[in-house]
């Protein structure tokens, strides 16, 4: 080994990565746990929008009133104006009970991910990006470097870099609690108790507009995360997941 | 290596035996204080019950957003065809003189009201939200009596904890606690918009429970029974028996 070719700095590295997992074991479960009752409520989430696919803006909106928008498809329910001829079958009642008791498994498991993530520094040492990073250049470097598609370097697979970072914390500190809060606000027993919860969306139907955009939002940033899982190697990236191992550097 | 492992056995049965007590503790207590849902459905139970009991410590007496007149929606939605029955059609070419409203159960005084009489209770108007679990709503002004007069005219007994609603589409037959059964704003309601309440919308006598879903405002309400227990009643939904979400 030639000596100009010794980096201590690596050598220490490799030591603390022998020990420490690339996730760790709070954020690998509750990352899993997440993504199934993710599954769960985007699935049930379609067929309750099939009985209604009309949205509206404001408190209130029914078949009679002009909708805000309408996605071009055969509802569930006979009473809904289409277009098609045809009723789809009514799914609710499962969809909704699989929907309300995934949205209390991802409340629960992101809270535990809230909790361990503050304690722990996750969120501060992991996704906070670095302030240089946020400059221009260097953002702009990390976008160009995205849009011609170059293989993320090693160091990438132990760190996030800047666009990752800024797309995690959107997703857990803006998305998340928004859809959550959107849902919350579409219920007549939780804004009986907090009002303000939804006049200051713009009204109960505006609620589930943005919920239903939130929505959008979400399975968008997810498909985008699988892509770049893909892309960045989908064996050492959900190793790296599933176990904590990460590849060699 | 040896005690390491004996005292992590010790811990660990002692964390568990707290467990599991604190468990039974905390489901006794929850029953106790009425946070356990009275119909709960196998798989769904976690999330029933988590609901429920969270709306009942939030909830219990809070009141649902009434509107001003200016939100009142310009035509109350009507969902679907109407209720037709033989039956029901003689008592609407009648004008509902003959609908009666049986009550029995846990009352003191059973027996039946007619909508005259239930009209001359003393009467109330909310303008409140009606939201189907659909995605629709419409805002509308209900006039009727409050259901905890009705069921004080008739003498319920302390003993009572639910109240089963029927409806006399024999499709239609809903429970709701005392919570919302004694709620000021629940309403056996007959007037909408200032009018007569039309069929359409449940004529000529409809349940309204404001902070639920619209399922839960059944339609052409005929029968109230009071209970202390749903056992044989409301369990096999595929709907959430709670409809406040």
């Amino acid at each position: 080994m030639a000596d100009s070719a010794w980096d201590p700095s690596l050598a220490t590295d490799h030591v603390t990565t022998a020990t420490a997992p690339r996730h760790t074991a709070v954020n690998r479960v509750t990352h899993w746990i997440t993504a199934l009752c993710f599954f769960a409520l985007l699935v049930s989430g379609i067929e309750i929008l099939i009985s209604h696919p009309r949205f509206y803006w404001g408190e209130a909106g029914n078949s009679s009133t002009p909708p805000l928008f309408t996605i071009p498809i055969p509802a569930s329910r006979a009473t809904v104006p289409t277009g098609y001829s045809y009723v789809l079958p009514d799914q609710n009642g499962w969809s909704r009970s699989l929907h309300f008791q995934a949205a209390w498994g991802a409340v629960l498991t992101g809270l535990l991910y809230f909790i361990a993530g503050i304690v722990t520094g996750h969120f501060r040492r992991n996704l906070l990006p670095a302030r240089g990073d946020l400059k221009w250049a260097a953002l702009s470097n990390v976008i160009a470097g995205h849009l011609r598609f170059q293989n993320p370097g090693e160091n990438e697979s132990w760190s996030y870099n800047v666009l990752q970072r800024l797309a995690y914390l959107g997703v857990i500190f803006v998305l998340f609690p928004l859809i959550i809060w959107t849902g919350l606000a579409m219920s007549p027993a939780f804004v009986s108790a907090f009002p303000g919860s939804v006049t200051a969306l713009g009204g109960q139907q505006s609620a589930r507009t943005i919920h239903f955009f939130d929505c959008i939002l979400l399975v968008l940033f997810l498909m985008v995360h699988v892509a770049m899982v893909i892309i960045a190697g989908f064996r050492s990236r959900m190793r790296a997941m599933i176990t904590g191992r990460a590849g060699h550097r | 290596m040896n005690k390491l492992s004996r005292r992590k056995l010790i811990t660990g049965a002692v964390a568990t035996t707290a467990g599991v007590s604190g468990l039974a503790v905390a489901a006794n207590l929850a029953d106790r204080y009425g946070l356990i849902p009275p119909a709960r459905r196998g798989f769904y139970s976690p999330g029933d019950t988590l609901t429920y009991a969270s709306q009942r410590l939030l909830t219990r007496h809070s009141m649902a957003r009434e509107f001003p007149r200016s939100e009142i929606s310009k035509t109350p939605f009507v969902n679907g065809p109407p209720f037709q029955s033989a039956e029901f059609k003689r008592l609407e070419a009648g004008g509902f003189s003959g609908w009666q409203l049986a009550i029995d159960g846990l009352v003191a005084r059973p027996g039946t009201l007619s909508l005259a009489q239930i009209r001359s209770y003393p009467s109330r108007s909310q303008i409140t939200h009606l939201a189907c679990e659909e995605g629709w709503s419409y805002i509308a002004e209900w006039t009727g009596v409050p259901l905890a007069h009705v069921l004080e005219a008739v003498g319920m007994l302390p003993q009572a904890r639910y109240l089963i609603y029927s409806s006399m589409d024999p499709n239609w037959e809903d429970s709701m606690d005392m919570a919302d059964a004694l709620h000021p704003q629940t309403f056996l309601a007959y007037g909408l918009n200032g009018g007569d309440l039309p069929v359409g919308n449940g004529g000529p006598l409809r349940m309204r429970v404001p902070r639920q879903l619209g399922y839960k405002s059944v339609k052409h309400i005929n029968r109230l029974k009071v209970t202390d227990t749903l056992k044989g009643y409301a369990s096999d939904s595929s709907y959430s028996w709670y409809a406040g979400i």
